[in-house]
């Protein structure tokens, strides 16, 4: 925006990730560089317009060569790709078609590449076959590329920061976060998407502060601009005055040392005053992460979502790729249990081999285990790699997104004929692995009781069980303040699996974001949960929580809990029997 | 029509498993900018210019799809048949 004026600012956003982070941006901005005006040329500086172009285009080139060279052994597999974006570049239908519009039209070379790439991209809306139909985006990195050089914004691979830096993005995708050398970055602002977005899960997971949903953020932070990003209060200070600055240092010192306070006692068992044991486990998503879940003192992994070693590749991964990363995960927290979620792919994570982006709304459409029951051979590499696991320590597995009690069967029978092949080539694993279900769908709550009787235990995601019993999407800024763990419906729902678990005497867990909240715990403890699964790094703090509370006036307080008919009224309720305890648990951060 | 006598053309089917995606058309590109006279794909009348990695592209060719290789005129007869080998080793995939 405006260059004159550096005065402090403040923008404010969706919370995310908690803790604080001050330093310098960096903005990743692919939508920028399609804000792209129109103008005309005059013809005798036509040719002049051209030669800008083709320049365009050669340094485009050299770039790309330069980080084919450079890519390290690990991507090399990944170099092919590039290759063939090389050829690209001097395509007739993107380099002689654009050059023939400039001529023709007159106009400048931005918008006469811009006209070709959508032309082109509207060819390939055509195409049904989700994979060909995904080659579009080769077009497009090419003719980004082009056009960075042309407005002379400089490269945006965020592979190449080379600083540690604070990332401001319109949004990220899975792809993006895939090339960060994550390292390198503080912490996470995106004008979109919402608490559960893939960006603020891996803010999460890094233990970075996120802010998300800040609308205009990448329209008003420049690269090099200073920031402070708050993650828990989703506040973001630009071009801060020094006083900020150390008010701002001094809050995060006192962060850091909370934080490290209660972690050095989260090693212990969360146990509550009149002494209920609560198993207090982690959510992970890459391997790595196991690390974080034993020093954040978890007992186990309550959630290994898998979806993330089947992206940045162009075909899907066979059973020993999976199995190699599944046994280190599992080999690294024996004997504690680790839960494996069988492949849940949803709107935000597509695959470019196998996207259904060609589905009006994913959140609703082939995805998880409607995904995996319709292709049985993807479904079984995996389910065949997690029972070799199985034999390297305690492995638990899960099954997303069931709404009715036919996926579990089918489900089930592809895993038992997994479990045969295995036999017939002499390999070993746990014939007796215990088999649940996410509870994340209204119908499969309706439904618990007919369920439990095929499976081990129940685990409830409440990110998409509040979603879809609230019909809100959380990445939708109109709506995201609806969107409350605490509505009765809600408690309700949760109240009436933990039931039926006690009834058929099967075990159930909590996974959702829900269980990873201190604030939340007078109410699960009360429902009578006994395991919770969350982000390692929310582990410390709701053991820290358990301790504080005791279980026999915890169900005294949800009866009264379930009397309330609105939000609202469980919140003042809160507010006035725990306003105390959760204040001190509050207070930093 | 009336050059057609002049045009050769060769019949060739998909053998790879992703089909025609961005590495074998640069392939056939490649390959296809070298002939002197215009190299076609056709298939169900659909025709595109075979020295264009993205105009192969929005052919849209699975594993399986039968295409018709076509050059306008015959001293391009290496250009079809190289490309026609592209095809019968499936890419190298």
């Amino acid at each position: 925006m405006s260059d004159v004026d550096q005065s402090e600012s403040i923008i404010t956003g969706i919370s995310g990730s908690p803790g604080i982070c001050i330093g310098k941006a960096y903005l990743v901005d692919r939508e920028g560089v399609n804000v792209i005006e129109k103008y005309y040329i005059r013809k005798e500086k036509l040719n002049d317009e051209v030669k800008r172009f083709k320049a365009a285009v050669k340094n485009g080139k050299a770039e790309l060569a330069s980080i084919i060279e450079d890519a390290p052994e690990e991507l090399r597999q990944h170099v092919g790709i590039l290759e063939t974006h090389m050829a690209l570049y001097k395509d007739k239908m993107l380099y002689g078609r654009t050059i023939e519009i400039i001529e023709n039209e007159m106009v400048n070379a931005e918008w006469a590449l811009k006209k070709v790439v959508s032309d082109v991209k509207g060819m390939f809306q055509n195409i049904s076959d989700p994979y060909l139909k995904g080659r579009a985006t080769d077009i497009v990195h090419v003719s980004d590329r082009i056009l960075r050089n042309l407005v002379g914004a400089g490269d945006v691979n965020i592979a190449a920061i080379n600083k540690r830096v604070i990332l401001v993005a319109h949004d990220l995708s899975p792809a993006d976060t895939s090339q960060i050398q994550l390292e390198r970055v503080k912490g996470f602002i995106t004008d979109r998407g919402g608490k559960t977005s893939h960006t603020n899960i891996i803010a999460r997971t890094l233990g970075i502060p996120c802010v998300l949903g800040l609308s205009d953020a990448t329209s008003l932070i420049k690269s090099d601009d200073i920031i402070i990003v708050d993650g828990k209060s989703g506040i973001v200070v630009l071009h801060p005055t020094d006083q900020t600055i150390t008010m701002y240092e001094e809050r995060l010192a006192q962060y850091e040392e909370h934080q490290a306070v209660i972690t050095r006692s989260s090693q212990l068992p969360a146990k509550t005053a009149d002494n209920v044991r609560l198993l207090v486990m982690g959510n992970i998503e890459l391997p790595e992460e196991v690390v974080s879940v034993r020093d954040n003192g978890g007992d186990g992994i309550g959630l290994f979502r898998t979806e993330f070693l089947y992206m940045s590749r162009r075909t899907f991964p066979n059973t020993d790729d999976l199995f190699e990363q599944y046994r280190e995960v599992v080999e690294l927290m024996a004997p504690k249990p680790v839960t494996i979620r069988t492949l849940d792919i949803n709107g935000d994570k597509a695959f470019s081999y196998s996207s259904n982006s060609d589905e009006t709304n994913p959140a609703l459409g082939l995805r998880a285990i409607r995904f995996c029951l319709k292709n049985p051979e993807v479904f079984k590499d995996q389910l065949k790699a997690i029972l070799k696991a199985s034999a390297y320590g305690n492995v638990r597995v899960m099954f997303p997104m069931i709404s009715s009690i036919d996926e579990v069967i089918e489900a089930k029978e592809l895993l038992k004929q997994s479990a045969e092949e295995l036999d017939r080539k002499g390999e070993s694993f746990n014939p007796d692995i215990e088999v649940g279900i996410m509870i994340e769908v209204p119908s499969a709550v309706i439904l618990a009781d007919v369920l439990a009787e095929e499976v081990d235990f129940f685990s409830i995601g409440t990110n998409d069980l509040v979603q879809y019993s609230l019909a809100i999407d959380r990445g939708n800024r109109k709506v995201a303040h609806l969107y409350h763990p605490l509505h009765p419906a809600v408690i309700r729902m949760v109240k009436r699996v933990v039931d039926v678990g006690r009834e058929k005497n099967i075990n159930v867990v909590m996974c959702g974001e829900m269980a990873g909240d201190p604030y939340n715990m007078p109410i699960l403890l009360g429902l009578g949960m006994n395991e919770l699964s969350m982000v390692p790094q929310s582990i410390p703090a709701v053991k820290e929580m358990i301790k504080k509370l005791n279980a026999v006036d915890s169900s005294l307080f949800l009866t009264d809990v379930l009397k309330q008919s609105s939000t609202s009224g469980i919140l003042s309720i809160m507010q006035e029997a725990y306003g105390k305890i959760l204040l001190e648990n509050r207070t930093v951060g | 029509m009336d050059n057609s006598t002049k045009k050769l053309s060769k019949q060739v089917i998909i053998l790879n498993e992703l089909g025609l995606h961005a590495r074998p058309a640069a392939l056939i590109a490649e390959v296809a900018q070298k002939a002197k006279s215009n190299v076609w794909m056709i298939r169900n009348g659909e025709k595109v210019d075979a020295s264009s990695i993205i105009d192969i592209l929005t052919l849209a060719c699975l594993k399986g799809t039968e295409i018709m290789l076509q050059v306008d005129d015959p001293s391009d007869r290496d250009v079809l048949n190289n490309i026609s080998a592209l095809f019968k080793n499936g890419f190298g995939e």
